[in-house]
């Protein structure tokens, strides 16, 4: 790899902060600034910053966009109104995963897509080249000129409603407003990746250093505090929240990652929809699971799991989850396997270390339902 | 700059170990739990088995990462740190304390003097520790 790492717009407060920088699917990122266990921690109990900037937003609009985005996605987007938002994924016609994303409605005939950061340029390519067909459609990519702040926690709401014009109280679950956020042009997002009530705020990549020293400022009395990736992974984990790459990639169909609520066939032709009816039909081979380490050890990707010797699937994720002080993973296992409290071992370093399927999220979601 | 007691010998790995009279105590460095991060689970050999100079006695696993543990010297572990198997944060927050790993009674002469002294292993960590 000679290809230089992309940074996002705070990558200089992240350096004065002290973070610790690492490659991230192309980009320079924080993975930790004082530890990732009091990051998480921080989250669960006051509130957290996330520079999620490298993240991918790409825009459609026309009187074709709501065709494109029918035609590429899996969930229903005719559903959708102005202001809300939808998860759902991008398949190929083998029913695969190209990406997980979700869905903006921002007019009538706009919508922009959040994509994930090591995506951007292979989504690019599928979403273009997969609706050239569709007439009236005109696709931009606002990845470089947008900043993504993630402020996830109890006291988020609280935060954010400090440095707004906008009464964020009333924004509910996966629904977006416009507002200024410490001076500066938001979409102010109630979404987030952590299992905690929060927004994620989008602005011009020039205002994004402005919002992160404002939300700094003000959060200091919230015990607001920066989190890095590491964190970020391990509150997603607690959550078995999918991430791309790690528990869904080209190789994974949506239903058996447990994502068959946004899959949706009734809404008419899209790709992968065939195959993924076909695989609906036949029944699912393997099903995402959360598993908890019963012996003291910790599951990692791509660590073998067995049943009486005999493999039966495969750790897609796994970490020590600080919020609930376990060894917890999330793996595909044959269906047969799948269901709670079937015991199973997981091979560490050539040895079986006993786990069990347990009920997910690990930890209970406290994200603010929608009404 | 990590905290590189004078007084214990190094490994490039980041092991330190303490001669105790006719024993050697064994654990990683401040610079080592830095690097790593928040130790999640520490995985140790028993008491009395062989452990052999620069091979892997056990593995130190932080959120992100799993990490081998090398043995500075050969012999048999005579003592094991079963504290850190409920508490493995204890080797952050006392790495050349509390958070000892093993004591070993060593089985080879010599091994002592290939270790690293306390100014050799600090121009390794300056040197980005590799």
């Amino acid at each position: 790899m000679t290809e230089a790492l992309k940074r996002t717009p705070l990558y200089q407060e992240h350096v004065a902060s002290g973070a610790r920088l690492v490659p991230f699917g192309g980009w320079t990122m924080p993975v930790q600034y004082t530890g990732i266990v009091e990051e998480h921690r921080a989250t669960r109990g006051a509130v957290g910053l996330f520079d999620v900037s490298h993240m991918g937003e790409f825009e459609v609009e026309g009187p074709g966009a709501l065709a494109a985005l029918q035609y590429l996605t899996t969930n229903d987007v005719a559903a959708l109104q102005v202001g809300q938002i939808q998860y759902s994924v991008l398949c190929y016609p083998s029913g695969t995963i190209v990406d997980d994303l979700t869905v903006y409605r921002m007019g009538d005939a706009r919508y922009m897509i959040t994509v994930n950061a090591g995506n951007i340029d292979k989504d690019w390519a599928h979403v273009t080249k997969s609706t050239a067909h569709v007439k009236d459609a005109r696709w931009r990519d606002a990845s470089d000129g947008t900043g993504l702040v993630a402020v996830q926690g109890p006291k988020a709401e609280a935060l954010v409603g400090r440095l707004t014009d906008r009464d964020v109280t009333t924004i509910g679950y996966y629904r977006f407003a416009h507002g200024h956020v410490a001076g500066v042009p938001t979409v102010i997002s109630r979404s987030g990746y952590t299992g905690e009530d929060g927004f994620e705020l989008y602005v011009p990549a020039d205002g994004t250093a402005k919002l992160w020293k404002a939300l700094q400022a003000a959060g200091r009395a919230d015990g607001a505090t920066l989190v890095g990736l590491g964190a970020r992974d391990t509150l997603r984990l607690e959550m078995k929240y999918a991430l791309y790459g790690n528990d869904i990639d080209e190789t994974t169909n949506p239903l058996e990652a447990g994502l068959g609520w946004v899959v949706k066939p009734a809404k008419g032709e899209f790709i992968g929809r065939e195959a993924l009816e076909k695989i609906r039909a036949e029944g699912l081979r393997r099903r995402l699971v959360g598993i908890e380490m019963v012996d003291r050890a910790v599951a990692r990707h791509a660590y073998p799991v067995s049943k009486d010797g005999c493999a039966v699937g495969i750790v897609t994720s796994g970490s020590y989850g600080p919020s609930v002080d376990r060894y917890i993973g999330i793996a595909y296992v044959e269906t047969a396997r799948a269901s709670v409290g079937t015991k199973l071992d997981v091979e560490i370093r050539g040895q079986g270390k006993a786990a069990q399927v347990v009920r997910t999220p690990f930890y209970p979601s406290k994200v603010k339902k929608p009404g | 700059m990590a905290n590189v007691p004078r007084d214990l010998k190094y490994t490039r790995e980041h092991e330190w170990a303490k001669q105790e009279g006719d024993r050697v105590r064994v654990g990683i460095t401040a610079y080592a739990q830095e690097q790593l991060g928040d130790v999640v689970f520490v995985e140790l050999p028993k008491v009395g088995a062989k452990v052999t100079a620069a091979k892997t006695f056990g593995v130190v696993e932080s959120v992100k990462a799993v990490s081998d543990l090398f043995a500075p010297i050969s012999g048999e572990v005579v003592e094991v740190n079963g504290e850190l198997g409920q508490k493995p944060e204890i080797v952050n927050q006392d790495p050349y304390g509390k958070g000892w790993m093993l004591v070993v009674k060593p089985s080879g002469k010599g091994e002592w003097d290939q270790l690293l002294t306390a100014q050799q292993y600090e121009e390794l960590i300056a040197q980005g520790g590799h």
